[in-house]
């Protein structure tokens, strides 16, 4: 497949995501956060980084950039789109996705191998994974926290919308440990922890991240 | 302002280091943004609908921020 990622001024972590989705078996395009057309993707990653600076709010201010017009038009039609972490604050702020991402709970910046239960495999970005499956992946944020109305995390969990959730330690107080959600189509995941930095075993805790880049692949021959 | 429910991080922080400073009586403290517009021409009920518009939009997150729109004198800017 033909996977986008997006670069937006203050990205940090697109290189990784290309790499890791080049490592899934996919061709990867680089699209810039000015583009106003997919150039023919099937599927596009919002990485990690501090967009526009962070400015506003995480996410606030590359909502509105030319190339999300078009992600958020691609992904009402079901393109999948994977967002992680500032990519996942993006989709928050798009709508795409309920709920926000705040300041972690303790003020301090997290970095650390975290352990997570794949919870919904059924989207195609989880589709590698076994339900249920516990996985390490490298988390790092500022403003982590994943916080919604009691009525939406209600939903979230009745529709079995919760994608991952934090073992052993919640690590910035995200409200009932939730570290990734997925939307009502199943198209669209955010996530806060960077499974594109756990794709190769020289450079990470380990390789658990690599079920979110082949997926995809899965998902079309199924 | 961040809604009443969301934890407000950096609000506990200030919060906590009022005491530090010698300050004792304060029972919580709440951060959060102000935004200074300057629009041409006199504020009518439209801009007025305009102005909620952006801070709907874009100036606040509705999901975990509460807003008000308010005008000030506009003698003092138009003078300055």
């Amino acid at each position: 497949m033909k996977v986008g990622v997006v670069t937006f001024p203050g990205s940090l972590d697109e290189v990784d995501a290309q790499r890791a989705a080049t490592l899934g078996g996919h061709d990867v395009v680089a699209l810039w956060h000015g583009d106003h057309d997919l150039r023919g993707v099937d599927a596009v990653v919002l990485p990690g980084g501090f967009s526009y600076g962070d400015y506003l709010r995480c996410g606030a201010i590359s909502r509105f950039s030319p190339v999300m017009t078009e992600v958020i038009e691609a992904a009402g039609k079901g393109m999948p789109v994977l967002g992680i972490c500032n990519g996942f604050q993006i989709l928050c702020e798009s709508h795409l996705l309920p709920g926000a991402l705040i300041r972690n709970d303790h003020r301090k910046f997290v970095c650390r191998d975290q352990r997570l239960r794949i919870e919904n495999n059924r989207t195609p970005w989880t589709s590698s994974y076994d339900e249920g499956a516990e996985v390490t992946i490298v988390l790092k944020n500022g403003e982590g926290g994943f916080v919604a109305d009691a009525e939406t995390l209600d939903r979230l969990e009745g529709e079995g919308r919760v994608v991952a959730r934090y073992l052993d330690v919640n690590p910035n107080g995200s409200l009932r440990d939730i570290a990734g959600i997925t939307n009502e189509a199943g198209n669209v995941v955010g996530l806060m922890p960077h499974p594109e930095h756990a794709v190769e075993s020289l450079t990470g805790a380990g390789t658990d991240g690599i079920g979110f880049f082949t997926s995809l692949v899965e998902r079309t021959f199924a | 302002m961040p809604k009443p429910e969301i934890l407000d991080p950096q609000g506990k922080a200030v919060h906590g280091a009022l005491p530090r400073l010698g300050f004792s009586g304060v029972t919580d403290v709440r951060q959060g943004k102000r935004f200074e517009l300057e629009v041409e021409g006199e504020v009518t009920d439209e801009v007025l609908d305009q102005v909620r518009q952006m801070a709907e939009t874009l100036l606040s997150n509705p999901v975990i921020e509460n807003y008000t729109v308010h005008v000030e004198d506009a003698a003092v800017g138009a003078g300055a």
